[in-house]
């Protein structure tokens, strides 16, 4: 975040590996703390929905990571995190309906491949970058107060 | 369309058993969405109040259910959340109901009362590909 004077917020939370039952309580926390601070509700909900999706690929493929949350006048981000197999091509990871969710996550409702397109839809600006044996960072934008 | 649907009336249309937020079935029922995948569901609903009509059994179709705002959710073929689902869902103050019907089933009964799909609008970069 380019102006630190603008910052309001900042929140870390922290993803411990393999953590599949609690995965997703995050977004959670994310919605009220945004409600707390009076963020417009276009983007408390457009900001949970990418964060439950970022969240839950991070608990899905990673040894673990973290979600920073950060408010600030002008945006809320929400950048992701995690050591772990990197995505080796981010261009069709992108791709809607592209999965590699094995089958246990499938019978539990994931897998549409629908995560990334989602978290990118929903926000007004996502950048992905991976290493390979290396781990995931995604930053997802929301802008304030622009229509 | 303008429907007059309650939950109440849901339950007794899909002879559902009424799990959580028995206080809350006076709330009217205007869309559902139904899938099994929970990114399916995140991309497909956009307003509050939609009525989610799912077999998913993750624990996380709850934490999408408060992302999402979710009226309610009605679980198909006869599977029952567990106990700590139903608790989750009684703090958050989601209604849960279960019926033996299958998704089809469900679905046919909610629309012919005049139940519309959840209408997903646009989202702010949906031309980004
Ligand atoms: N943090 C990550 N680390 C490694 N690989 C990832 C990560 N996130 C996503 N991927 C890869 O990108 C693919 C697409 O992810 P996406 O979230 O779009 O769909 P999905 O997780 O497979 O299914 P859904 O999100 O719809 O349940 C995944 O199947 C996986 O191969
Ligand atoms: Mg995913």
């Amino acid at each position: 975040m380019s102006a630190r004077d603008s910052l309001l917020h900042r929140r870390v939370f922290v993803l411990p590996a393999g953590n599949l039952e609690e995965a997703g309580s995050v977004s959670g926390d994310v919605r009220r703390e945004l409600t707390a601070m009076g963020v417009e509700q276009d983007i408390i909900r457009r900001a949970g929905v990418v964060c439950f999706e970022g969240e839950m690929n991070i608990a899905m493929y990673s040894q673990g990571g973290r979600i920073i949350l950060l408010v600030a006048d002008d945006r809320v981000e929400l950048l992701f995190s995690d050591r772990g197999p990197g995505i080796p091509d981010i261009e069709l990871a992108r791709t809607p309906g592209y999965s590699t969710a094995p089958d246990w996550a499938r019978e539990m409702g994931f897998g549409a491949g629908m995560g990334i397109p989602n978290m990118e839809r929903q926000s007004d600006r996502l950048e992905i970058r991976s290493r390979l044996d290396g781990g995931t960072v995604i930053r997802a934008v929301f802008k304030r107060g622009a229509e | 369309m303008n429907i007059d649907l309650k939950l109440e009336d849901v339950a007794r249309l899909t002879e559902a058993q009424v799990l959580t937020g028995e206080d809350q079935l006076g709330r009217q029922v205007t869309q559902a969405c139904a899938a099994d995948l929970l990114s399916d569901v995140l991309a497909l609903v956009q307003d509050e109040g939609v009525l989610l009509v799912t077999g998913s059994m993750a624990p996380q179709v709850l934490r999408v259910a408060e992302v999402l705002g979710l009226g309610g959710l009605l679980f198909v073929r006869g599977k029952r959340p567990n106990q700590s689902m139903c608790d989750y869902a009684r703090d958050a103050g989601l209604p849960i109901l279960m019926t033996d019907l299958s998704m089809f089933e469900a679905c046919g009964v909610l629309y012919s009362e005049g139940v519309s799909g959840a209408q997903r609008k646009r989202f702010p970069r949906d031309n980004v590909r």
